[in-house]
């Protein structure tokens, strides 16, 4: 464990990422500390352009202030973010994994199933499901899980079905160990690689999809998010681009970020290129 | 028949002057070759004989201007071909040298022919690419029929039209080959040509290239690791290591009279060399009590559906195999690619399902033990697979994949490492591999590791599936000197599967000789070498390379008798 991590802080662009993930993360836990004037407060004047006294990024149309937005809205992002796609692992590693391994008519089963959610546009089903759940940071969440789910059971499940034929896989049985242990400890730390790799553009996807829904006006009410403000800017870009422009670069930012440490991840889990 | 070597030819078709080829920084040593020199006539053919790493197939590459992006040969190196300097030439010239002048073969001809072009095609191409003038459709296509038929392939005009996916291994080869002489080249690199190939495929192949070289007078640079082979081929011989010259001589000199030390172990680390003896002496007779393992009736065949609407193809992999293993016995199975060796091995291990027959260990049928029973079973009896890189799993450390198997039948952990210590040292690791993963092995320590992981759970039987094929000779020659200290240590039963006669012949007792899925003979080994009884086995024991040399120096007239 110490040595993986010292080897992912010898990798420059996956330590880029965590420092801008980090950055977003002391924003989004110091909130209240950092902008103690509420999101949701006219404070300033309306259309407030960027560096005006007082209003660093400005101000919308109702005078609220957009840094504050940034800020608040950041914990809403990574929270949904992360919690969504911790599920869709869960889910898709376990289908994938129990499929794959099995095979016959089980897996056979299962992958009907999983097919069943991939035939739905992810968007509309997820539109769907808030709609019918009453929009909340919860439903947000189950949702998005229940749509990204798919593509990491198929792909867990690819892994599986091309490793477990392999020699140190019939070893492994050979040894007498039971196939949860084959599962966890031979195949699954083989097949990791690419599901953390997925897994990442997954939380950002995740990301992307919450900001959507925000901006169709399913976000949760309560709750700052970059997504609502962008919704809550489209009809103005012409006249104020900085309502829509900071949001827009604050998810730019995080999604990148995400991706930049899958990859890293990906580099220093792959035991052949690092520790030498 | 004239021999080649002694047609009066002084000027040397192919001469390397101190080529020296530095490697990357990263690597485990400085130079991929280090001022080597050497020449080759023409109408001779020169073996440059060396284990894996040891820089010979970089040469080659080399010579034809092949190597590796960002690699290259150092100032001061010099590679003539009659007369005209590579090193330094551009890539036109090399171009219009290569496949004319200089050909080449791989030794994976799977991989070296295009998958999705007929073979006819292929062929053409290299008249077309080497031909100043245009040819005829017609002329082209008949100088590859004659070519094709000229290195012995059935059907020429069928061969034409193939791909090369529909051909088999042996054929494949022969269409290199083929495609390779077609331009009538004064040189021919052969990198390993017959490494993936079975001993009777070799055979043939071995024959073939003799054939064409005393028909054409070609200089022939052949690369190996098989003293064997080098004594079916070779007119002189170059011996390799760490990419330097250890040593250079006629054939007959080099193998009975080698003057360095390494060439003498490599020459005696050789398989079944130390022949039969040696493995009877440490075995004692096997006693007439109950076989340990039986196998009675074994019956398998695998059923592939390529395409809707044709028939399903069969393929036989065990009909009524029949034979038993008694207590502290080695018995090996033998045969070549495709006979049902290794499904054999699994479907003891149960890994494969077997359509129909019994197991029996210590007289209890295992066929259909499940669960709880199985893994019982499987605790007596363990294996050790071919290719130590797939076997172990590269995520965990050496002493976690040596550890699970005892824990998995519950011996406490502290018991169970230390158990797994007490292996790693027996097979020369020591304790400090424990915490390391396998990527960080060679070949024959991670063949160690598999060794030392399927003795953690204390096994009656162990079954060795080609365990030795995958290593150099030297490394070969410890491992199985290894395997029969165990054996004797931990009163072993050994099932050794291969298809290397020489090796069964060095381990074993008693050899089950295999042929498509069927029993064809089995006997004590002496029986089996001494009086074989089956045809195939006679043939088998005939392909063994350098079975002349070793047996009666000089016996290259047998080669050249069989080529009039």
């Amino acid at each position: 464990m110490r040595s993986l991590i010292r080897s992912y802080s010898r990798h420059p662009s996956g330590m880029i990422g965590l420092a801008i993930l980090l950055a977003i993360v002391v924003l989004a836990v110091f909130a209240r500390q950092i902008c103690p004037v509420s999101p949701w407060d006219s404070t300033g004047q309306p259309f407030m352009p960027p560096d005006s006294p007082g209003f660093l990024l400005g101000t919308d149309s109702l005078g609220r202030d957009i840094a504050s937005g940034i800020v608040h809205g950041a914990g809403v992002s990574l929270l949904i973010g992360c919690a969504s796609t911790l599920a869709a692992v869960l889910i898709g590693i376990v289908v994938g994994a129990s499929s794959g391994y099995l095979g016959g008519r089980f897996g056979e089963l299962m992958m009907r199933i999983t097919e069943l959610f991939q035939v739905i546009p992810a968007f509309l089903l997820a539109i769907l499901l808030v709609a019918i759940l009453t929009p909340s940071i919860s439903t947000v969440t189950v949702a998005i899980a229940l749509v990204s789910w798919p593509q990491l059971a198929r792909l867990t499940r690819a892994e599986f079905i091309a490793l477990r034929d392999r020699e140190f896989v019939h070893a492994a049985r050979c040894q007498g160990e039971s196939g949860l242990a084959i599962i966890l400890r031979q195949i699954l730390p083989n097949a990791l690689s690419p599901i953390i790799v997925t897994a990442s553009l997954s939380v950002a996807n995740a990301i992307l999809m919450e900001s959507a829904l925000s901006f169709m006006g399913l976000g949760d009410p309560n709750l700052m998010s970059w997504g609502y403000m962008i919704g809550e800017a489209r009809t103005m870009i012409r006249v104020a681009w900085w309502m829509s422009a900071f949001p827009g670069i604050a998810i730019l930012l995080t999604v990148l970020a995400i991706n930049l440490i899958g990859e890293g991840l990906n580099d220093v889990l792959n035991p052949r290129i690092s520790r030498r | 028949m004239m021999k080649a070597f002694n047609r009066d030819d002084t000027s040397a078709l192919l001469q390397v002057r101190d080529l020296s080829i530095a490697l990357p920084g990263s690597a485990d040593r400085t130079r991929a070759v280090d001022s080597l020199s050497f020449e080759l006539k023409s109408g001779e053919v020169v073996c440059l004989v060396g284990e894996s790493g040891s820089g010979k197939s970089m040469t080659a590459h080399a010579i034809l201007g092949l190597l590796p992006r960002g690699i290259a040969a150092l100032p001061g190196s010099s590679v003539r071909i009659g007369g005209l300097e590579l090193i330094g030439a551009d890539e036109t010239s090399m171009r219009a040298l290569r496949g004319r002048d200089v050909a080449m073969i791989f030794q994976d001809p799977m991989s070296a022919l295009n998958p999705l072009q007929p073979i006819g095609r292929q062929l053409a191409e290299a008249i077309v690419l080497h031909t100043e003038r245009r040819l005829r459709a017609a002329d082209i296509d008949a100088r590859c029929i004659a070519m094709i038929q000229s290195v012995g392939l059935p059907s020429p005009a069928q061969i034409m039209h193939s791909y090369p996916f529909q051909l088999s291994g042996g054929q494949r080869q022969r269409v290199m080959i083929a495609m390779a002489l077609i331009n009538r080249p004064r040189l021919l690199i052969a990198d390993e040509p017959t490494t993936a190939l079975d001993v009777t495929t070799q055979r043939q192949i071995l024959d073939l290239i003799r054939n064409m070289q005393c028909d054409r007078q070609m200089g022939i640079l052949f690369i190996t690791h098989d003293f064997g082979v080098v004594a079916d081929i070779a007119d002189r011989v170059i011996v390799m290591r760490h990419g330097k010259l250890v040593e250079q001589g006629q054939r007959d000199q080099v193998l009975t009279q080698p003057s360095s030390d390494y060439t003498r172990t490599l020459i005696d680390a050789l398989p079944g060399r130390r022949a039969v003896n040696v493995a009877m002496a440490a075995g004692e007779p096997p006693a007439p009590e109950a076989p340990l393992l039986e196998v009675t009736g074994l019956t398998k065949s695998f059923v592939s559906r390529n395409r809707m609407f044709r028939p399903a193809r069969m393929v036989v992999a065990a009909a009524d195999i029949r034979f038993s293993v008694h207590a502290g016995e080695t018995v090996s199975i033998v045969g070549e690619s495709g006979c049902g060796k290794t499904t054999l091995g699994r479907m003891i291990m149960r890994l494969i399902e077997p359509d129909a027959g019994t197991i029996r260990l210590a007289g209890t049928d295992i066929w259909r033990t499940r669960g709880d029973a199985l893994r019982q079973y499987r605790q007596q009896v363990q294996i050790v697979f071919q290719d130590p890189f797939a076997s172990l799993n590269p995520r965990q450390t050496v002493g976690d994949a040596i550890i699970r198997g005892p824990l998995a039948f519950g011996v406490p952990l502290a018991d169970a490492r230390a158990r797994a210590i007490q292996l790693l040292e027996r097979v020369g690791l020591g304790a400090a591999a424990l915490q390391r993963y396998p990527h960080e092995f060679s070949g024959g320590q991670r063949q160690r590791i598999a060794i030392a992981r399927a003795l953690s759970v204390q096994p009656r039987v162990l079954i060795a599936d080609e365990a030795v094929s995958a290593l150099d000779v030297s490394v070969q020659a410890q491992v199985l000197a290894l395997l029969s200290e165990l054996k004797r240590e931990f009163g072993l039963t050994m099932l050794f599967i291969t298809h290397d006669l020489r090796v069964a012949s060095e381990i074993s007792e008693r050899i089950v000789v295999l042929q498509r899925g069927q029993v064809v003979e089995q006997g004590t080994t002496a029986q089996i070498f001494g009086s074989p009884q089956s045809a195939y086995t006679r043939q088998l024991l005939d392909a063994m390379p350098g079975k002349n040399l070793f047996a009666n120096p000089g016996g290259r007239e047998r080669i050249v008798a069989r080529q009039a």
